[in-house]
């Protein structure tokens, strides 16, 4: 049986063409960018033609402001910590409920260190309130860290309208674009974010490579110290073969928006649709009309998201869940329970993430599927007598 | 994903006597919402002799929580209610091949689903004492609210201790962080601040080791326990002397304080003999042959070195010694 690879917001595939960009840094092209002779100087120029494809993506001004990390996480706690370290008088932090860990458990350290974190809350959809937002800024603020695009629902925040409040009352801007990068268009250079995060295993490249954009003139302290590499700003040889492969990845994302915001999309909406039309007691959740196009994250009530990725494995479809028998810890995600969805919904979240890979009859496959996996699992259930909930009938001795 | 037994994915993808139970005479209902568990067990059990005749249940639930819901329904058929009572939760466990440590909630919930439905059945009022907190310490799923009732009843003030209380932080100590935070938040409930510095040491790894190893090979090795820092335990001699019966008294009352913790596993502890310095234990049930042995042990011996103020060893032996009056 053919597996159908749903998750593309955990990772995705790398992309043949991105493989045979990086293979010969294996082999004969091992040198160390840094050196003098020829070794390390056709490394160089693949490097820097590397960091050319990544601006372009980006639509950033310099192809200095690329700085290559190891990875989204390494690229957010850069951000946040050197805004810290620049600007040492002030003790505040601006960031959402719904961020990654990367961002938050980051932030609830700071907080124990001392710094004030002001978490923007959400409401239903998953949406900012900007009113309270403005509210926050002043010259206490080191700096805003908000996603542009939410890992779970996929809703996009309004990062470009945010940063040019930030920039305003003179506050400095970070986004966490890991999951947005590469599947809407970005011209970082017409927009006042002063730093972004990205990925490259979310984009088709291997794991272990990421990208901070830092935009020139935006104060710094590097988190690694101990050699000029990337200016100074980030020491450590280069990962060369993983920062070609990302450029190469990179050049493929943007050439690739089109058909991400059009066919991509389409099949994601064909999915969903699909899908709610045959399951009751269903929704998707977050923002549905401002959402990243290849995500859709639908809820199933009554039942519990684990069982669902179980028997949609068996059937080789591999898909993602909020639930929290997923993860290990006893609550859903933090992403459904900020959005305030009941305990009998956020448990049963699935995330169907699509790429570019995608195609129609794995979809028209996965709609056939799910309603009977759903079916099964609510005949099994307390919650669900004879297609409708009983919820009222059912009460735990503890909660 | 999990990494479950193949019996747990059989049973998950084939469950066992799912769905209502119409001529159920006891009904037990538990859960939690919030951790995404919720059990309802129905039994049917013959009034004259008080066999469970057919058990059935419903589960809103994890893969594990769907197979340790139909692995109790297999166990207890056939059983008397005073029999199905004996069942705990590792024996749904163990009938499953086991349960990730994340995971074992799943098979306490259905023993608690059967306690409630045997007290259904009988016309008693069933009260659960079960609160369930973050899982803090996955290598043994301690989960926060157990840790806090720990460091609140014993004053606990140090990792190390917790450690030796809960198991939690035993293993990989990834949660150690996490324990310290927790020391921080209850601490500061009786008024003291938790200072990472001043934890109370712990005799190092390489005696406790040693403590577990054959008993005596570690009597060679450990003359001389542990170059204890003075703060934890006080050089010999120091203190007003105890009379041997006084002695064995304190030794009795450190292992009983100990039991509770590793009764939770399954397992005991039980004193042998006292002779001199050194104190013969008998680990039973699921303590022996646990790979944490020497980590409790070691929290042990540490806790008697202080209730004494003199250094004692504990020795771990599989029988009473020949020649011991045990």
């Amino acid at each position: 049986m053919d597996t159908i690879y749903l998750d593309n917001n955990a990772t995705t595939q790398v992309d043949p063409e991105v493989v045979d960009a990086m293979l010969p840094y294996f082999t004969e092209q091992f040198g160390n960018p840094s050196s003098l002779h020829q070794y390390g100087n056709q490394v160089g120029q693949a490097l820097k033609t590397a960091r050319q494809q990544v601006q372009s993506l980006l639509g950033a001004e310099h192809d200095s402001e690329i700085l290559f990390t190891s990875c989204g996480t390494e690229s957010d706690s850069t951000a946040i910590l050197s805004a810290l370290k620049a600007q040492p008088n002030r003790r505040e932090i601006i960031t959402s409920v719904v961020e990654h860990p990367a961002v938050l458990a980051l932030c609830e350290y700071l907080e124990k260190e001392g710094y004030t974190v002001h978490y923007l809350e959400v409401d239903g959809q998953g949406r900012l309130d900007l009113d309270a937002y403005r509210k926050l800024l002043s010259d206490q603020v080191a700096i805003v860290s908000v996603m542009w695009a939410n890992n779970e629902t996929g809703t996009l925040f309004p990062v470009v309208e945010m940063a040019e409040m930030a920039w305003e009352a003179g506050v400095m801007f970070h986004t966490d674009a890991v999951q947005a990068v590469g599947k809407i268009p970005m011209d970082l250079k017409s927009t006042k974010i002063d730093m972004l995060s990205l990925s490259g295993h979310k984009l088709h490249a291997p794991k272990g490579i990421g990208v901070l954009y830092l935009r020139r003139g935006t104060r710094f302290r590097p988190l690694l110290r101990g050699g000029h590499q990337e200016r100074g700003r980030r020491a450590g040889t280069e990962n060369s073969a993983s920062i070609v492969a990302l450029g190469k990845a990179a050049e493929m994302a943007e050439a690739n928006l089109e058909h991400e915001n059009t066919v991509v999309k389409r099949l994601r909406d064909k999915l969903e649709a699909g899908i709610l039309e045959k399951v009751n007691y269903a929704f998707a959740t977050g923002d549905v009309n401002n959402r990243l196009p290849n995500t859709s994250d639908i809820a199933f009530e009554y039942i519990e998201g684990e069982s669902i990725l179980l028997l949609l494995n068996k059937e080789g479809i591999a898909a993602s869940s909020g639930s929290a028998c997923t993860s290990g810890s006893l609550e859903p995600s933090h992403v459904m329970r900020a959005m305030g969805l009941p305990y009998t919904a956020a448990h049963g979240t699935v995330r169907f993430s699509l790429s570019r890979y995608t195609t129609e009859e794995e979809i028209d496959r996965v709609i056939a599927v799910v309603p009977g996996i759903i079916e099964q699992l609510r005949n099994l259930s307390p919650y669900w007598k004879q297609g409708a909930p009983v919820q009222d009938a059912f009460d735990p001795a503890y909660a | 994903m999990w990494n479950y037994s193949e019996k747990v994915q059989e049973h998950f993808f084939n469950p066992r006597n799912a769905g209502e139970l119409e001529e159920a005479n006891g009904v037990g209902d538990v859960g939690s919402l919030s951790c995404g568990d919720a059990l309802r067990l129905m039994l049917k059990v013959d009034e004259k002799t008080d066999t469970i005749l057919d058990a059935r249940f419903q589960t809103f639930g994890c893969g594990s929580a769907i197979a340790s819901s139909s692995a109790l329904t297999e166990i207890i058929k056939g059983k008397t209610l005073d029999e199905a009572l004996q069942v705990s939760n590792q024996e749904i466990a163990d009938f499953l091949d086991g349960l990730p440590p994340e995971k074992m909630h799943c098979s306490v919930m259905g023993r608690e689903a059967l306690q409630a439905a045997i007290a259904n059945y009988r016309g008693e009022e069933w009260h659960d004492d079960h609160e369930e907190g973050a899982l803090v310490c996955k290598c043994f799923a301690i989960d926060e609210v157990m840790i806090e009732d720990t460091i609140r009843a014993n004053n606990l003030s140090s990792v190390e201790e917790v450690t030796n209380y809960t198991k939690a932080g035993g293993g990989c100590s990834a949660c150690h962080e996490g324990i310290e935070d927790i020391l921080a938040r209850v601490m500061a409930e009786r008024g003291e601040v938790f200072s990472a510095g001043a934890a109370n040491p712990v005799a190092p790894a390489k005696n406790a080791a040693s403590v577990a190893a054959d008993a005596e090979a570690a009597l060679t090795q450990i003359e001389m326990p542990t170059p204890a820092p003075e703060a934890a335990v006080p050089p010999a001699g120091e203190g007003p002397k105890l009379t041997n019966l006084q002695r064995i008294r304190k030794i009795e009352e450190v292992i009983e304080r100990a039991r509770p913790a590793l009764q939770r596993d399954r397992g005991d502890i039980e004193l042998i003999d006292v002779d001199g310095r050194r104190v013969y234990v008998k680990l039973t049930g699921a303590c022996s042959g646990c790979q944490m042995a020497s980590m409790t042990l070691t929290g042990i011996q540490q806790q008697m070195m202080e209730e004494l103020k003199e250094f004692v060893q504990l020795v771990p032996v599989s029988k009473a010694p020949a020649g011991m009056g045990a």
